[in-house]
């Protein structure tokens, strides 16, 4: 216990996540042995199961990346809508952040889950089904890019206006002025929100399990099933997967802090 | 007037908002956004409990506290409340003592306590954070003043430092609160009859998806927009002069 004592939340090493994902493993197991004669038969079947539930860990690994990668497009897009001069563009883009920012994740899943077909007709006639889990991922992407609208207006709007007027007085066109002069400056400020949002949105990923998608959470629960549905299962089993998610999340948090810090500092 | 409008809209436009003329829907839709509002209230008071005590225990000189509140705050923030919610429920749902009704026994705990617990304890880990930032923000000479005064250290942190870190987290307040009040539809998973879960019973009789989506959509709108603007005028009332703008 000597090494853990020194950390605080001021001062965190590459320890903290191995010493926390052990105390989770720990718990686990003083958890388990509270029946004595289960210990050996609940963390057996665990651990059997342990590939399942991280095959299903893959498909969440996998929505959070192409959510981001669509929210992240997308939102650099309603960013930029957002702050356009022309009315026309702004409002509708307004409304749409607002929308999306307003409502719980889970009511966009739902409504992505329920409203959108779940077979497409391609103009030559052939039908595509659309997997569950890119309705999901859709679905995730939706409040994670109008959450990165707003981080990419609050970007725009933190560059100081000389950076505008000089651009203008050099000849540089709106566009060019955002490609070349504003969006570069504005990337770094980006980066601790849109990791924030990263880890929020895998952490929200195992919802799409409610809607029927196999993934970290479905494949816990579907391990449980099959071993016998016994009680005694569901405090490990929910805590190993609890552990996966804080062993991949718990790095990119420490991360983004520093980056901040050391973004503050620059600044 | 509003019934018979509704309706019609049913009959020609095939728009089935249920709940305005349905009398069992409405009442269905009334209960739900009552078990929102008070799920969220809860919620939202066992956050800031949690966020005060946490707040205050970090300032403890006792190494061990503070450990233990960093490694509360690292763990809840990063694992999906999801699994909180189905952990707490499901799992220490099952070891908790069950109390005898007159024949059949009931947890202590129903889903509705659970879900205030288990999201309670998930914005509490935020709160915690925010309300360090506040106190952190309090300046040292504050404490001083009121410490040569003759408070106490306790009396310090309740009449000196706690109001004025409150003025100071309040925007970061706020933005949690909002988000806290969105996750709170999480409750649907176990079965709170919630806002979510009430509609999506009255969609699976009715089959009128995009239509009690609007509603759902529009009910959060409404509820974030009161949040915020109740927030606001909070922030007005309580702001001090020489503080901020």
């Amino acid at each position: 216990m000597k090494t853990l004592f020194p950390l605080t939340i001021t001062k965190i090493t590459w320890r903290a996540p191995l010493a926390l994902a052990v105390l989770c493993l720990l718990s686990a197991v003083t958890a388990i042995a509270q029946d004595g004669t289960e210990r050996v038969s609940a963390l057996d079947t665990l651990i059997v199961w342990i590939p399942f539930i991280l095959e299903g860990f893959g498909l969440n690994l996998l929505m959070s990346i192409l959510a981001m990668a669509i929210a992240t497009v997308a939102g650099v897009v309603l960013g930029f809508m957002q702050i356009s001069p022309i009315a026309a563009i702004r409002l509708p883009a307004k409304l749409f952040t607002h929308l999306f920012r307003n409502s719980p994740w889970l009511v966009i899943l739902f409504a992505i889950m329920l409203l959108v077909p779940f077979q497409i007709t391609l103009p030559g006639g052939d039908k595509v089904l659309i997997p569950d889990w890119i309705k999901a991922t859709i679905g995730f992407s939706l409040p994670v890019m109008a959450n990165v609208a707003e981080i990419l207006r609050g970007a725009v709007m933190s560059i100081p206006s000389g950076q505008w007027e000089s651009a203008e007085s050099l000849a540089f066109s709106r566009y060019q002025t955002l490609r070349y002069i504003i969006l570069p400056q504005c990337i770094r400020r980006m980066l601790p929100p849109w990791m924030n949002w990263y880890a929020l949105l895998t952490l929200m990923t195992p919802m799409a399990a409610i809607l029927g998608v196999g993934d970290a959470l479905g494949h816990t629960q579907a391990a449980m099933e099959a071993a016998g549905a016994k009680p005694e299962f569901l405090i490990p089993f929910y805590l190993f997967l609890m552990t996966i998610f804080f062993v991949f999340i718990y790095p990119i948090s420490i991360y983004t802090r520093r980056l901040e810090r050391r973004f503050a500092a620059g600044s | 007037m509003i019934a018979p409008f509704f309706e019609r809209l049913n009959k020609t436009a095939g728009l089935n908002f249920s709940p305005f003329y349905d009398a069992y829907d409405w009442g269905r839709l009334l209960e739900g956004m009552w078990i929102s509002v008070e799920l969220i209230a809860c919620i939202i008071a066992v956050s800031l409990v949690i966020g005060v005590v946490g707040a205050g225990a970090q300032t403890s000189k006792s190494r061990v506290i503070r450990f233990l509140i960093a490694a509360y705050i690292e763990i809840f923030r990063n694992t999906p409340p999801i699994v909180q919610l189905l952990f707490f429920y499901f799992g220490l749902g099952a070891i908790t003592p069950q109390v005898d009704m007159g024949g059949w026994y009931e947890p202590i705990i129903g889903s509705f306590g659970w879900a205030v617990i288990a999201i309670g304890i998930f914005g509490g880990s935020y709160n915690v954070e925010i309300f360090r930032s506040g106190i952190e923000a309090v300046p040292s000479t504050t404490t001083e003043a009121a410490e040569s005064l003759g408070f106490s250290n306790f009396k310090i942190f309740v009449y000196i430092t706690l109001p004025l870190a409150f003025r100071f987290c309040l925007p970061a307040l706020t933005n949690n609160i909002i988000s806290l009040a969105k996750t709170a539809s999480l409750a649907y998973v176990i079965a709170v009859p919630e806002i979510t879960y009430t509609l999506s019973s009255i969609w699976s009789d009715n089959v009128n998806v995009p239509e009690m989506m609007i509603l759902l959509f529009a009910y959060y709108i409404i509820l974030v927009a009161m949040i915020a603007k109740g927030m606001h005028l909070l922030e007005k009332r309580l702001a001090l002069p020489g503080y901020g703008q």
